[in-house]
């Protein structure tokens, strides 16, 4: 088996004689040549990934004033950093929206803002101690007057992510962008066969202490990144750079409409070809990385799995949901992401770029496992009113009127003979048919199109629902479309006051 | 090409669209629309050919019409190429060739869908 070592390739980096290629020219080179081929003739694959990133964020250090402040709060342009560390270090992170222009601006634009030179203004409020006695400053602060400004990400360049679909009737806004209902497209995220992990899922190089590029700047992978799981194909890495050595080219502040700010993060890696399976491993195509399409329009924690598809699939612009052709979107750049491993490559065939012998692999075995929730969770059927009476459609108006005002509910659910729920009225469809002259069956005038919930859902999504339609009870289904309750905004606001008061 | 349609409150609920069709003969694919009680907003598709003499017939009406030239505007700079625009397009404006993002001007009916569904504002739409 063919081998060499990483001071060898460094030795070569320094002499000017590396041979370096991007991770979408290793594949062909390694059919040509063979493995074995493959680690005599290439030292270093260089790989890349620009996506939006959420989990990023930045250290900086201000120096301190005189007289000194230890900083309680702090807001870089009206943008909230966190300041429970020491006097004067705040961490900015890249999702928190600003407080005067809320998710058009936040974090990540501030960190934006401080790689194209611009001036940040700060206010800071201060905790009055003895040893800081000042209570409050405002100052205005380029990137260079920081003593630090550190980019420190807990979890970024995942090695494959899911792609969303919505089946629902409305459009969500969502960090993977817009998604049209009924299925109308597909997003996605991730650069395939240049991602740096699907480069080396065995971890022979990926480590703490790796050198990679980020943003521009020559940074270090410091460890596996929050829920890292290379068991399930959701490897990602935690890593840190110089905001300073920082290029807008490969940074970029971005707005999820309706979702909030988020940072577009230039991450590469250089792959040294040290055996044989490292040169098998770097061959990966897209068509040998698969995702899977998930149903965004289940708004909980496990959404259910539509198709199972590769990254050819769907870079090739279209895949194929229940015999019909979706367009699909990337929310990732490729184009950047090449020009990442490209430049990676550059400064390694300069002498610029010297490899890294990490000093421990990445965790083979991650963990993410689900939130311990300990407060009550409500269900709609904890909250719902039973005994709901409910009309068949060839009940006239009159008599519906009479139910209405003899009972406690404002709306009737119609339902079949065999107690399926068809339709609704409400008090207010039924004055409107009164004063039409409209005395007719409930079924000339009930609503057809009937939003429901499950007995089963959690209680926000009732009240999202009725938010989002604008209504005022929702009928609950089971499973056999039987009504067995009603959920009213008036149960909701019952419910929760109780609860805030209790 | 695409024409867009401003049709004032006065000749709002007069049968501008078939009337002009029935005067020029040209056969007019209306892609967007959306009147009110007062005023209309209308994007039509129609021939190269037949469009000097449609969008006359429209103007005699009194209404403002637009050619749609220039419909979306990107900022080059802003733009990273990602492709978040290519899917929410209801008429495949948006396209890659390579890895970079292109668009054809002709395709777009200013329906706004891509505008904020860019993550880096990098489009507008344009006046004509």
């Amino acid at each position: 088996m063919q081998e060499k070592s990483l001071s060898e390739i460094n030795e070569r980096i320094r002499d000017g004689s590396v041979r370096v290629v991007s991770a979408e020219e290793m594949p062909d080179l390694v059919d040509e040549l063979g493995t074995d081929g493959a680690v005599r003739e290439v030292d270093v694959v260089t790989t890349g990934t620009f996506g939006a990133m959420c989990s990023s964020g930045v250290f900086l250090n201000m120096g301190h004033s005189d007289p000194p402040i230890k900083i309680a709060k702090a807001w870089f342009n009206e943008v909230e950093a966190y300041g429970g560390i020491a006097a004067v270090d705040l961490f900015l992170g890249a999702t928190q929206p600003s407080l005067d222009r809320g998710d058009e601006y936040g974090g990540s634009h501030v960190i934006e803002d401080l790689v194209t030179g611009k001036e940040i203004d700060v206010k800071a409020q201060g905790a009055v101690t003895d040893c800081y006695p000042r209570l409050d400053l405002e100052t205005s602060l380029r990137l260079e007057d920081f003593n630090q400004a550190v980019m420190i990400n807990p979890r970024n360049a995942f090695q494959t992510y899911n792609a969303a679909i919505n089946t629902t009737s409305r459009t969500l806004h969502t960090y993977l962008g817009h998604l049209l209902p009924r299925c109308g497209n597909v997003n996605f995220s991730g650069s395939g066969a240049l991602n740096p992990i699907s480069n080396d899922p065995d971890f022979e190089y990926l480590g703490v202490g790796t050198r990679i590029f980020l943003c521009g700047a020559q940074g270090y992978i410091i460890g596996s990144g929050t829920q890292h799981l290379p068991q399930g194909g959701f490897a990602n890495l935690m890593v840190k750079g110089n905001l300073k050595d920082m290029n807008n080219d490969y940074l970029r502040a971005a707005t999820f409409q309706d979702y909030g700010p988020s940072l577009y993060v230039g991450l590469g890696v250089p792959i040294p070809v040290l055996n044989e399976n490292v040169a098998m491993k770097t061959a990966v195509r897209d068509r040998d990385i698969v995702t899977e399409i998930l149903d965004y329009g289940v708004p909980r924690r496990s959404r259910p799995v539509i198709k199972t598809v590769t990254y050819e699939e769907l870079y090739s612009g279209l895949v194929d949901i229940d015999g019909k052709e979706v367009s699909t979107s990337p929310m990732s750049s490729r184009h950047v992401a090449r020009r990442v491993a490209d430049a990676l490559k550059n400064q390694i065939l300069n002498g610029d770029f010297i490899l890294s012998a990490p000093v421990q692999p990445l965790n083979h075995v991650g963990k993410n496992e689900p939130m311990k929730q300990t407060k009550e969770f409500p269900l709609v059927g904890d909250v719902m009113r039973k005994g709901v009476v409910t009309v068949v459609g060839d009940l006239c108006i009159h008599e519906a009127a009479k139910i209405i005002v003899g009972g406690t509910f404002d709306h009737l659910p119609v339902v079949s003979e065999n107690n399926k729920l068809m339709g609704i009225i409400t008090a207010w469809d039924i004055s409107k048919a009164v004063a039409d002259g409209n005395i007719s069956k409930v079924s000339d005038i009930m609503t057809r199109r009937v939003f429901i919930v499950s007995p089963d859902e959690p209680l926000e999504l009732a009240a999202r629902k009725l938010d989002h339609h604008k209504i005022s009870a929702l009928p609950v289904i089971d499973k056999d479309d039987r009504v067995v309750g009603m959920i009213t905004s008036d149960d909701l606001s019952r419910f929760f006051s109780r609860r805030r008061s209790a | 090409m695409k024409l867009l349609l401003h049709v004032s409150p006065g000749i709002v609920r007069q049968p501008l669209v078939s009337s002009v069709i029935l005067e020029t003969n040209a056969l007019v694919n209306i892609e967007r629309a959306n009147v009110d009680a007062v005023c209309g907003e209308i994007v039509i598709d129609v021939s190269s050919d037949k469009c000097d003499v449609v969008k006359k017939a429209f103007e005699d009406r009194g209404v403002e019409v637009v050619l749609l030239e220039m419909p979306v505007i990107k900022d080059e700079d802003e733009c990273i190429n990602c492709g978040a625009c290519i899917s929410i397009c209801p008429t495949g404006t948006f396209k890659f060739e390579g890895s970079k993002v292109v668009e054809d001007p002709g395709k777009c009916i200013q329906c706004g869908a891509c505008i904020k569904a860019c993550p880096q504002r990098a489009l507008k739409l344009g006046l004509g």
